[in-house]
C-alpha cells in the first residue's frame, strides 16, 4: 500500500461533487456528469440528467419514478456484493440500510479500500436490506445526527405512542408527516407489524413510490388516497403525507387533525414545538450518535471523512480515539431531513 | 415514572386546553396511588426539592460524558434538563426504573450530599423521556403549559366534581392525596375542609351588552363600580392571614404591607389595587407589585397595596355565603364601620335609576381604576363559579385602533392550517411600522378563509410557522388600555387586544400613529 496512492490523492471534491480519478466516475454528484455512481434515491444524492448511471436496480427504479425522462441516458444495475471494474478501480455496492436500494460504494485502488457509505442506519428496517460492515482504510460517513443528544428510541415504541394516541383521541384524524421515499413505507410497515390492519390513507404525492415499493416486493397493505375519502369518515384513522402538507390547505378537510411528524429531528422538543407538531415521532432513517460511533469502531478505518451534519462533533470523537478525522464539505447534502416542516 | 413522563411529554406539545384536560384525566384513571397523587402535586406546583441544583446535575453528567461533546450538545439543545436527558449514557446492567412516588418520597427526605447518588441511579434506570421528566420535576417548574387551576380542573373532571369543590378542599389536602382520590372514585368520604385559612372559590359574573340591559329587571339589582385591579380574597383566622388570587393561588408573599394591617377574623372578597390615601392608581402601578416575592421598601412606598372590599363571606367563623347579597352587604358595612381597617375601603354602591343612566355612567367611567359597572342581584347568595342570572358586568367600551397586519402565524389544532394569529403595527415618527400587539379572534370561517388567503398571497418572508406579509391590510383592534412596555420596540403594550373588524376598505396610510396610542397611557 503505497503512500502516493493514498485516497486523498485520487478521491477528491470537485465542483460537480466527489470524483474518483482512476475510475473516472462521480459518487452522488449534485450536477450532471458523464458517469455517476448513486448510493440511493434521495434527491440530495440522486440528481437528474447524468449521462451514465450506476446503482442498485431498486435505486434505478426509484430514480426513474422520480425523474422520468430526466433520470439519465443509460443505466447499469449492480447487485449487492457483485464487483465490477470501473477504469482502474474495482467497485462494489453493499447494503446501507437507509432506504430500499441504498448502498455503500466500496472502491479499491492501489491497495487502498475506501467505503463511501452515503446515508445509513444500523437498526432493522422492514423495507430494506440491513447495513453491512466492510472494514476499510478510509470510511466516508454522513453526520446528520452526529451529536450525543441524538438517540433514536426503538421504532416499536414510537409506533406504540401513535397507536395509543389514536385510542385516546378516536374522534381526531392523526396526520403523520413522512418523507415520501423510505420513511413513508417504513412507517407503514411498522404500523402493519404493530397490528394496524385498517386501510391507511395517503397523500397523493406518496402514491408513486408506495406503488413502486409494492412492485419491488415490499407489501404495504391497503392504502387509499386520502382526498378520495370524506373528511368526516377519517376520524380515528391514520393519514400519511409529506411534512409540508400538514400545514397546507390539504389538511383542512379532515376531522380535527392531530399533527404528527416522523423524523429524527423530533428528538429535540424545541424543534418539534416550533413546527406546531403535537405528536413528535422519533423515527429516523439516519444513524443516531450511537449507531455512528459503533459503525466507526466496527469498520476499523484509521481515517474517517465526515460529510453533511455535525462534522466537528464526530471528528472530535475520532480524535479522542486516535482516528484521523477530516471534514468533507459536500454541497447540497442533508436536504431530505431538513425539508421545511412548516 | 413512565406514565408520568409520557404525560408530560404529550402536554408539552399540546396547545389546546380541552385536550390537555383529557390527557391528564386519562392519566389519573390509568395510574395507581400514590403515583398519581404525586403527579397532581407536581402539576399543581406543590413539590420543592431544594437539594437538587442544576450545578449538581451538570457535574454528575460530566463524570459520564466528554465535556466538549456535552457543551456542544447543550449549545444545540439550549435546555439543561433536556440535554442531560438525551446525552446521559445509561449504564448497562440491572437498572431499576423508579416510581414517581419513590422519587418524590426519597428526594424530600434526602440531605444535600445524598442527592447526587440518588439521581445517578435514577438516571441510569430511566429512558430519555423519563430522565427529562425527572430533571424537570426536581429542578422545579415543569413548564408543560399546565396551570395549577387546569390541574385541579382535570382532577375535578376525573371525579365528576366541580373545580370549585376541589379548590375549597385544597388547602386541607396533602400529597399524595389518597383521601381525595378515594373520594373521587366513590370509595370514601369527602376530605374534611380546613376551615382555618382556606380559599373559598369566587363568584364570577357574566358580561352584559347594552341591548341586553332592557331584559333585566333593574329594580332587583344593586350596582357597584367594577374596579380595574385584580380580584382577590383575603382570609384571616386565628391570627393567620392570607391573600389569594381569583384562582386560589396564594399571593400573600407579594403583599405583606396589606396583610400587616389585618387583625380581624373574616373572609373578604375585594379588588386589589394600588392607592394613595384612598386615591386609586392605574393598573400599571399595580403591575409593579404583581409576582414579586419580596417587594422592596421602595415598592411599598411607591406602590402601596390597597383592598376595595366588595363582600363579606365569613365573619368570625360564621359562613355568610348562603345569605342574600343585600344582607351580606349590611353585615359588611356594619363590620367595616366597627373595625375601620387600614389600607382598605368599601366599594361604593351606585344608585340605579334606569338603563339610560347606566349607559351614561359607564361612558363616563373613564376615571382611573374603573373599568365599568357590576350589577348584582340583591337576593343572590354567594355562589362558587359563574352561576347564570346573578351577577353581570357591564364593561365600558373598549378603545379601538386601526393597525396594519405585519405577521401571521398558524393556529393550533382545528386551525393549524390557517394563519389565524396576527401581529399588527402602527406608524412611528419615522414613518415606519412597529409592532404593537398580537391577537387572534373568533372570526367566521368565511372571514378566516379570506384572511388566510390574503396572508398566503402577500407573504414576503417565512420563519417556521410565522409569515411576514407585505403591509396592505388594516385590522381594527379593540383593547382595554395602553401600558408602557420596555419589552416591546414600540414602547407600548395593549391590554386585552382583540380583532374587532377587518378593514378591507381602509388604506394603510390611514392606520394609527404610535404617538396617538402613547397618549392613551393612563
Ligand atoms: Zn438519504
Ligand atoms: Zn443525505
Amino acid at each position: 500500500m503505497k503512500r502516493e496512492a493514498h485516497p486523498e490523492n485520487w478521491l477528491q471534491i470537485t465542483p460537480q461533487g466527489l470524483y474518483c480519478r482512476p475510475g473516472d466516475f462521480f459518487i452522488d454528484p449534485h450536477r450532471p456528469v458523464e458517469r455517476a455512481v448513486i448510493t440511493h434515491g434521495h434527491a440530495d444524492h440522486a440528481r437528474p440528467d447524468h449521462h451514465r448511471v450506476l446503482a442498485t436496480a431498486e435505486t434505478l427504479a426509484i430514480i426513474q419514478t422520480r425523474y422520468g425522462d430526466r433520470a439519465g441516458h443509460s443505466f447499469q444495475a449492480l447487485k449487492y456484493g457483485e464487483s465490477i471494474e470501473l477504469g482502474e478501480t474495482r467497485v462494489r455496492l453493499v447494503p446501507a440500510g437507509h432506504v430500499l436500494g441504498s448502498a455503500q460504494v466500496v472502491v479499491e485502488w492501489g491497495g487502498w479500500r475506501v467505503v463511501v457509505s452515503g446515508d445509513y442506519k444500523r437498526r432493522r428496517d422492514p423495507t430494506c436490506a440491513p447495513f453491512e460492515v466492510v472494514p476499510c482504510d478510509v470510511f466516508v460517513t454522513e453526520a446528520t445526527f452526529a451529536l450525543p443528544v441524538f438517540r433514536h428510541p426503538p421504532d416499536a415504541e414510537e409506533i406504540h405512542r401513535l397507536l395509543h394516541s389514536v385510542s385516546v383521541f378516536p374522534e381526531r384524524s392523526h396526520l403523520v408527516g413522512v418523507y415520501a421515499l423510505g420513511k413513508a413505507q417504513r412507517v407503514i410497515r411498522l404500523l402493519r407489524e404493530a397490528g394496524w390492519d385498517r386501510p391507511l390513507f395517503i397523500h397523493g404525492a406518496l402514491r408513486p413510490l408506495c406503488e413502486l415499493y409494492e412492485a419491488l416486493g415490499v407489501g404495504l397493505g391497503e392504502l387509499r388516497v386520502a382526498t378520495e375519502a370524506r373528511g368526516e369518515d377519517l376520524a380515528g384513522e391514520i393519514l400519511l403525507a409529506p411534512p409540508s402538507a400538514l400545514a397546507d390547505r390539504w389538511s383542512r378537510r379532515f376531522a380535527d387533525p392531530l399533527p404528527a411528524v416522523a423524523s429524527g429531528w423530533m428528538r429535540v422538543r424545541q424543534r418539534a414545538r416550533q413546527r406546531n407538531v403535537e405528536l413528535p415521532l422519533i423515527i429516523s432513517d439516519h444513524a443516531d450518535w450511537q449507531e455512528l460511533t459503533r459503525t466507526l469502531e466496527e469498520v476499523q478505518a484509521p481515517e474517517v471523512w465526515v460529510t453533511h451534519g455535525s462534522e466537528e462533533a464526530l471528528i472530535h470523537w475520532c480524535r479522542l480515539r486516535g482516528i484521523r478525522g477530516r471534514a468533507l464539505s459536500l454541497i447540497g447534502r442533508g436536504e431530505e431531513e431538513q425539508e421545511e416542516v412548516v | 415514572m413512565k406514565a408520568f413522563s409520557e404525560l408530560l411529554d404529550r402536554l408539552v406539545f399540546t396547545p389546546r386546553r380541552s385536550v390537555k384536560l383529557r390527557l391528564i384525566q386519562n392519566y389519573f384513571s390509568h395510574t395507581e396511588d400514590p403515583d398519581r397523587g404525586w403527579a397532581l402535586a407536581a402539576l399543581t406546583g406543590q413539590l420543592r426539592f431544594p437539594g437538587a441544583k442544576p450545578a449538581i446535575i451538570r457535574a454528575l453528567t460530566e463524570t459520564r460524558i466528554d465535556p466538549v461533546l456535552f457543551r456542544w450538545s447543550y449549545d444545540y439543545v439550549g435546555d439543561l434538563a433536556e440535554t442531560v436527558a438525551l446525552v446521559w449514557p445509561a449504564q448497562p446492567g440491572i437498572n431499576h426504573e423508579p416510581r414517581l412516588a419513590e422519587v418524590a418520597d426519597l428526594l424530600q427526605g434526602a440531605s444535600r450530599s445524598e442527592v447526587p447518588g440518588l439521581l445517578e441511579a435514577w438516571l441510569d434506570g430511566l429512558d430519555p423521556t423519563g430522565r427529562w421528566a425527572l430533571l424537570k420535576l426536581i429542578t422545579g417548574g415543569l413548564r408543560v403549559g399546565v396551570s395549577e387551576r387546569l390541574a385541579k380542573t382535570a382532577v375535578a373532571a376525573f371525579g365528576n366534581q366541580e373545580v370549585a369543590t376541589i379548590e375549597e378542599l385544597w388547602h386541607g389536602l396533602e400529597p399524595p392525596y389518597l383521601d381525595l382520590f378515594s373520594w373521587l372514585e366513590g370509595r370514601g368520604d369527602p376530605p374534611a375542609v380546613d376551615e382555618s385559612a382556606a380559599f373559598r372559590p369566587l363568584m364570577l359574573s357574566h358580561a352584559v351588552e347594552e341591548a341586553e340591559l332592557e331584559q333585566l329587571d333593574l329594580e332587583s339589582f344593586v350596582a357597584e363600580w367594577k374596579w380595574d385591579g385584580i380580584r382577590a380574597q383575603l382570609v384571616a383566622r386565628n391570627g393567620e392571614s392570607r391573600l389569594f388570587s381569583r384562582n386560589g393561588e396564594d399571593i400573600s408573599p407579594s403583599f405583606p404591607d396589606l396583610l400587616a394591617e389585618v387583625d380581624f377574623d373574616a373572609v373578604l372578597d375585594g379588588e386589589l389595587l394600588v392607592a394613595f390615601n384612598g386615591h386609586v392608581a392605574s393598573f400599571n402601578d399595580l403591575q409593579q407589585r404583581l409576582g414579586r416575592k419580596a417587594p422592596s421598601a421602595k415598592q411599598f412606598r411607591d406602590y402601596p397595596a390597597h383592598l376595595k372590599v366588595y363582600d363579606l363571606l365569613v365573619e368570625a367563623g360564621e359562613d355568610l355565603r348562603p345569605l342574600p347579597f343585600i344582607e351580606r352587604r349590611r353585615r359588611l358595612e356594619r363590620w367595616f364601620a366597627r373595625l375601620q381597617p387600614e389600607r382598605m375601603d368599601l366599594s361604593d354602591i351606585v344608585p340605579i335609576m334606569d338603563v339610560e343612566q347606566l349607559i351614561r355612567l359607564r361612558r363616563e367611567a373613564r376615571a382611573t381604576g374603573v373599568e365599568g359597572l357590576m350589577l348584582k342581584r340583591a337576593s343572590s347568595p354567594y355562589l362558587a363559579g359563574r352561576p347564570k342570572g346573578h351577577w353581570f358586568k357591564f364593561k365600558r367600551d373598549p378603545h379601538t385602533a386601526d393597525a396594519v397586519l405585519m405577521y401571521a402565524q398558524r393556529g393550533h389544532g382545528r386551525r393549524s392550517s390557517y394563519y389565524s394569529d396576527y401581529t399588527f403595527g402602527a406608524w412611528n415618527e419615522e414613518g415606519a411600522l412597529v409592532p404593537i400587539g398580537k391577537a387572534y379572534s373568533g372570526f367566521t370561517d368565511a372571514e378566516l378563509k379570506r384572511l388566510d388567503k390574503w396572508v398566503r398571497d402577500n407573504t414576503v418572508d417565512r420563519f417556521g410557522p410565522v409569515r411576514a406579509v407585505k403591509p396592505g391590510l388594516v385590522l381594527e383592534v379593540a383593547f382595554d388600555a395602553v401600558q408602557p412596555s420596555k419589552r416591546h420596540k414600540s414602547g407600548i403594550a395593549l391590554r386585552f387586544p382583540r380583532i374587532a373588524r377587518i378593514r378591507w376598505d381602509k388604506p394603510i396610510a390611514e392606520a394609527e400613529q404610535l404617538e396617538t396610542l402613547r397618549n392613551l397611557i393612563s
